[in-house]
């Protein structure tokens, strides 16, 4: 942690991370509840990651990202109210309930999709910077989300290739988080440096602590110039931990108690704010961003239950553009 | 205004419709391998990296899920790109990126986003180019809600419906038939668009209907001859489009006709050639029919390279004539 910032950068980088978070855990309850029809992909532990990269983006950037995208879209602006609805399958939903909680897309913010398909976004994430490219225009860039596990994916390695060889104005952001389901790097990679793998295709590649908001953001910052002055595209290894279970089913087998326990300890959210703490802000002043975030995400669980099921007439009118 | 005709290759039809669809609109890119010097895989875009220059002619790597990933990508962001599948077996290498990411995006997204995208790509055999690189895969294109199936069987069609599909807000798989590149007929010079979803009447006729696409049609029209002679009149049905199928234009001829025979190189079994049937007897046609419904499509094997044996994998004019002629059987 290099640099300093403004108090209101910082309280905006934890408010959202907070968000993330309650938001992330307020999902968890309603599936608890029997509230919610389908599977989960939560990000709880990977706050900083999601959120210190989505800070260092412009609201005209376009990202995709994955099945466990809630985080992203988050920081890229979407509307609370909105995602919470489409989670709960009803119609005010950011998809009108037809995506899920896998498949959130806000084309006003920038997320052109969440894809259910481990790194199949990828190639759709350069073929948006081709057209930033094609149609020069100014001050955007494209980002892919991806993890350890699609990073095994072939057509991340070939939509790379291509990035490299077309200098797309693209960011490969890989967040590390430990486990593709249950499945570790070391388990899954020949090598399990993953940084290597922006070397063969030219990558400007940065390596950061994925827990930490400010190192995120900074790397990521610097990527989104390098692209911007025409470089090429970025590889940024992110690596950060995900408490939350893989999906619904998870019962952690893969990993202890005591593994969880250190990273719930040691994870981002409480890291940032013993550093705020540094940086001058008090314990109340934290408290009291937290109970707001808290209320915040009340109201949205509140408002989203209200919204009604979307109607089932006409569901095959969508299947084609006019 | 009639457009002035001129007999020119299915091949030249083709790159006219890519050239006059990039003329129009600077979001008409074209992606995919050796396009550019080389002209394409069958020579359609020769020429065309010298007249729009290499940032709308994309010469890609071998990484089909990238390129036609990236195209879709692209297309969800304002570009129109035509990419170019060398061969249609192809598809099973990017096949995700088409079925489940540009066939889904618009549905999925609710409609926020949209794909317009040409995958054109070289299908079908005769020519012995063996297993991987002769199929006809419609019906696993057709089975995706999202996606749009087209296969002209003439240079007329090959450009109009070209031009069509470039327009097009969908993903549209484009079906080129690779003994038919060669082949010449009328085309129609500048504007010329042909909806999609619209069958054609090729002949008429009006005691059998021999349903067809793509190079079969021609096939059909021959076995049409044939049987004139025996007094049976054929009337051969054109499709066009296979996804969205014209059921109307099915329905209506068999009305007429009461007796219909469905034809496609493709595996008969599981073959698109059932949905045609259905498309039949769940229409109005069902009671105007006077015998069973029939198929000639390939047999159930992967397609051979000796010529005789790759000859008869597919629908013959034997085939097709002996099929119509147990229409007649009393």
């Amino acid at each position: 942690m290099t640099h300093s910032y403004t108090k209101d950068f910082y309280r905006d980088l934890l408010v959202n991370m907070l968000r993330v978070n309650r938001f992330e855990e307020a999902v968890k309850a309603l599936y608890g509840r029997g509230l919610i029809h389908g599977t989960l992909h939560l990000c709880v532990g990977e706050e900083a990651s999601v959120i210190g990269s989505t800070a260092a983006l412009k609201a005209q950037d376009y990202i995709l990202t994955t099945h466990r995208g809630h985080g992203e879209c988050i920081g890229k602006g979407a509307d609370l109210k909105a995602m919470m609805a489409e989670i709960l399958g009803r119609a005010a939903g950011t998809n009108h309930g037809i995506g899920g909680s896998m498949h959130i897309c806000d084309l006003e913010h920038g997320v052109i999709g969440s894809n259910g398909i481990v790194g199949a976004g990828v190639p759709t994430a350069c073929g948006a910077a081709l057209t930033i490219l094609l149609k020069k225009i100014p001050d955007r860039v494209a980002v892919s989300y991806f993890g350890d596990g699609a990073a095994n994916a072939g057509t991340v390695m070939e939509s790379m290739n291509l990035a490299g060889l077309w200098k797309l104005p693209v960011i490969f952001i890989l967040e590390d988080n430990h486990y593709a389901v249950s499945t570790p790097v070391e388990r899954s990679a020949a090598d399990p440096d993953l940084t290597k793998r922006g070397i063969p295709f030219g990558l400007k590649t940065y390596e950061a602590d994925g827990n930490d908001v400010l190192a995120v953001y900074e790397a990521v910052a610097d990527a989104r110039a390098s692209v911007l002055q025409g470089d090429g595209p970025c590889f940024i290894v992110l690596h950060t931990y995900r408490i939350s279970g893989h999906s619904r089913s998870d019962q952690n087998v893969y990993r202890t108690e005591e593994e969880l326990q250190y990273w719930k300890e040691n994870g981002p959210i409480v890291r940032f704010r013993e550093h705020l703490l540094k940086e001058g802000f008090s314990d109340k002043e934290l408290d009291a961003l937290e109970a707001s975030v808290e209320r915040e995400i009340e109201d949205v669980v509140t408002w989203a239950l209200r919204q009604p099921l979307p109607d089932t007439d006409g569901m095959e009118e969508l299947v084609y553009a006019r | 205004m009639q457009n002035e005709i001129k007999i020119i290759s299915y091949r030249d039809a083709l790159r006219e419709a890519l050239s006059e669809e990039m003329s129009r609109d600077p979001d008409v890119i074209l992606m995919g391998e050796d396009l550019g010097i080389y002209g394409g895989g069958f020579g359609v875009t020769a020429g065309l990296l010298e007249k729009f220059g290499p940032s709308r002619v994309l010469d890609t790597p071998i990484s089909e899920s990238a390129f036609v990933g990236t195209a879709i990508g692209a297309a969800a962001t304002g570009m129109r790109p035509v990419v170019e599948l060398m061969f249609s077996d192809f598809m099973s290498v990017c096949w995700d990126q088409i079925m489940n990411e540009a066939a889904k995006m618009h549905y999925m997204y609710a409609g926020s986003l949209r794909v317009p995208l040409v995958i054109r790509t070289a299908a079908g055999g005769g020519t012995g180019a063996a297993s991987q690189h002769s199929q006809s895969l419609e019906a696993m294109y057709c089975h995706v809600p999202g996606l749009k199936v087209v296969v002209p069987s003439t240079p007329g069609d090959a450009k109009g419906l070209l031009k069509s599909a470039v327009r097009d807000n969908n993903p549209v798989i484009f079906l080129e038939q690779k003994l038919l590149y060669n082949t010449k007929g009328p085309v129609p010079e500048g504007e010329y668009t042909i909806p999609l979803g619209k069958a054609e009447i090729r002949r008429k006729g009006s005691d059998v209907t021999l349903i067809s696409y793509g190079r079969m049609v021609q096939m059909c029209l021959n076995v049409a001859e044939w049987l004139a002679l025996d007094g049976i009149s054929a009337e051969v049905l054109d499709l066009r489009t296979l996804s969205p199928l014209d059921t109307d234009a099915i329905n209506a001829s068999v009305c007429r006709t009461g007796r219909a025979v469905v034809v496609h190189e493709s595996v008969q079994f599981g073959g698109f050639g059932g949905e045609i049937v259905s498309s039949i007897m769940e229409g109005e046609a069902f009671g105007y029919l006077r015998s069973p419904v029939k198929r000639v499509g390939g047999r159930f094997c992967p397609i051979p390279c000796s010529p005789e044996m790759e000859r008869n994998v597919f629908p013959t004019p034997r085939r097709i004539e002996a099929a119509v002629l147990e229409c007649f059987r009393k």
